[in-house]
């Protein structure tokens, strides 16, 4: 129960990308069409759980044992990164049509602010080892969802009649306002 | 003379042609969320600049000295560096301001802002004009989130810097929430192209009109307003 708690916190009462703001870069950059939402969605997810695995396992073996908490961040950026040049060695050798559909995102996902706040936020919490993956995968799913509804309310947008000064990430940032009132909604569920 | 003309252009270009919040929409995450009050927006625009001059400055020293492949990776150890002694800082000297900003200091480590500037910038140039570049960019990172905390507060609280100016004013708490955020910086966005617009519009406009005069004279020989002929 506690675990499902954290997972419908994670992904869509504070949704990362529409509460805290986690991950707006990709959010605008990517969320043009929705076949790559999709994909990016899925990368990121995938490195949000292998991010949250593995720093936890640093900070409790061995930052924490050693007192070096003033390394954290340090620490944190290397791992996401170096675990981001991992998965995509890994996806290029076992599945070369998803690494050719995932491709130019994969680097992207170092910068993402959603992973090291995802792995920040499981410190500041005080997570243990299984609440922080649930949380990663919850964190990862809202990320999807959010980019996935984004990319097809900007489909239909191509279509509309956006006053001139507003086209491209005015009316963007204006329809993730209407979002995420409407995912205000939620917050009552917990 | 020159050089300090450019100089200047360093540091200005930032502030509004190319400014990083408003032009080139870099930074978003910490724009949007630490900017409910124009006191946090100057706080983060603070640590910005900080981190900004000093990895521009320190990546612009050693930029020979990196082997092309594993740049990003020693600009992030580098920019990381800088985060942490901000960090350390500020929990220390200025804990309340540490709590409401959050977890937001050390995210800026992955703002795109500082590793942009550091690929497009530093890694080219000498440090003299890094820090120029860093200090305008900065400049222009703290103008663009003060602008925004601002109209946030006042229009979310009431207040400015804690301080009340609207008295009787009902606050519009959507402007305090997430959803004000983007809100804001959308109609911003829009207001910042509008402006560019008009003001290009009236440039080219501008041109045109002295084309047209230089085209006429070359023609004719006459320069309009001349009396020469009844033509006119």
């Amino acid at each position: 129960m506690d675990l499902l708690l954290i997972f419908i916190g994670a992904a869509v009462v504070n949704n990362f990308v529409l509460s805290y703001f986690l991950g707006i870069c990709p959010f605008i950059g990517v969320s043009g069409r929705l076949s790559s939402a999709v994909s990016m969605g899925m990368a990121t997810t995938f490195v949000l759980v292998m991010t949250a695995m593995v720093t936890w396992v640093l900070q409790a073996y061995v930052l924490g044992p050693l007192r070096l908490e003033y390394l954290q961040t340090v620490a944190f950026i290397l791992v996401v990164a170096s675990l981001v040049q991992f998965v995509e060695m890994v996806i290029r050798k076992t599945s070369p049509p998803l690494y050719r559909a995932l491709g130019i995102f994969l680097p992207l996902i170092t910068t993402n602010c959603a992973i090291l706040g995802l792995a920040l936020f499981i410190q500041l919490r005080g997570y243990g080892f299984v609440q922080s993956v649930v949380f990663g995968l919850g964190a990862g799913v809202g990320f999807t969802l959010a980019l996935c509804l984004m990319a097809g309310i900007r489909e239909e947008l191509d279509l509309a009649d956006v006053p001139g000064p507003l086209r491209g990430a005015g009316i963007t940032l204006l329809v993730a306002g209407t979002m995420a009132l409407a995912f205000m909604g939620f917050a009552g569920m917990i | 003379m020159k050089a300090r003309v450019s100089a200047r252009q360093e540091v200005l270009k930032g502030l509004w042609d190319q400014n990083p919040v408003f032009r080139q929409l870099l930074g978003m995450c910490p724009t949007l969320a630490v900017t409910v009050t124009a006191l946090n927006g100057v706080a983060m625009g603070a640590a910005v600049v900080f981190v900004l001059v000093c990895s521009n400055l320190m990546i612009s020293l050693v930029r020979k000295w990196i082997p092309g492949q594993v740049r990003i990776a020693a600009y992030i150890v580098i920019i990381a560096t800088f985060v942490t002694v901000v960090d350390l800082t500020m929990k220390a000297r200025f804990p309340e301001l540490s709590s409401s900003l959050g977890a937001f200091i050390p995210l800026i480590v992955v703002n795109c802002i500082i590793l942009g500037r550091a690929e497009a910038f530093a890694s080219k140039n000498g440090p003299w004009r890094s820090v120029l570049d860093a200090v305008g960019m900065g400049l222009g990172f703290t103008f663009g989130l003060t602008f925004l905390g601002s109209l946030r507060e006042v229009l979310g609280s009431g207040t400015l810097f804690g301080v009340t100016v609207l008295p009787s004013w009902e606050p519009w708490v959507v402007m305090i929430l997430p959803a004000g955020g983007f809100l804001t910086l959308g109609l911003i966005l829009g207001g910042v192209n509008l402006i560019t617009r008009t003001v290009e519009a009236r440039r080219r406009r501008a041109v045109v009109e002295a084309s047209r005069v230089t085209a006429r004279i070359a023609v004719t020989g006459i320069a309009p307003g001349s009396p020469a002929r009844g033509e006119a």
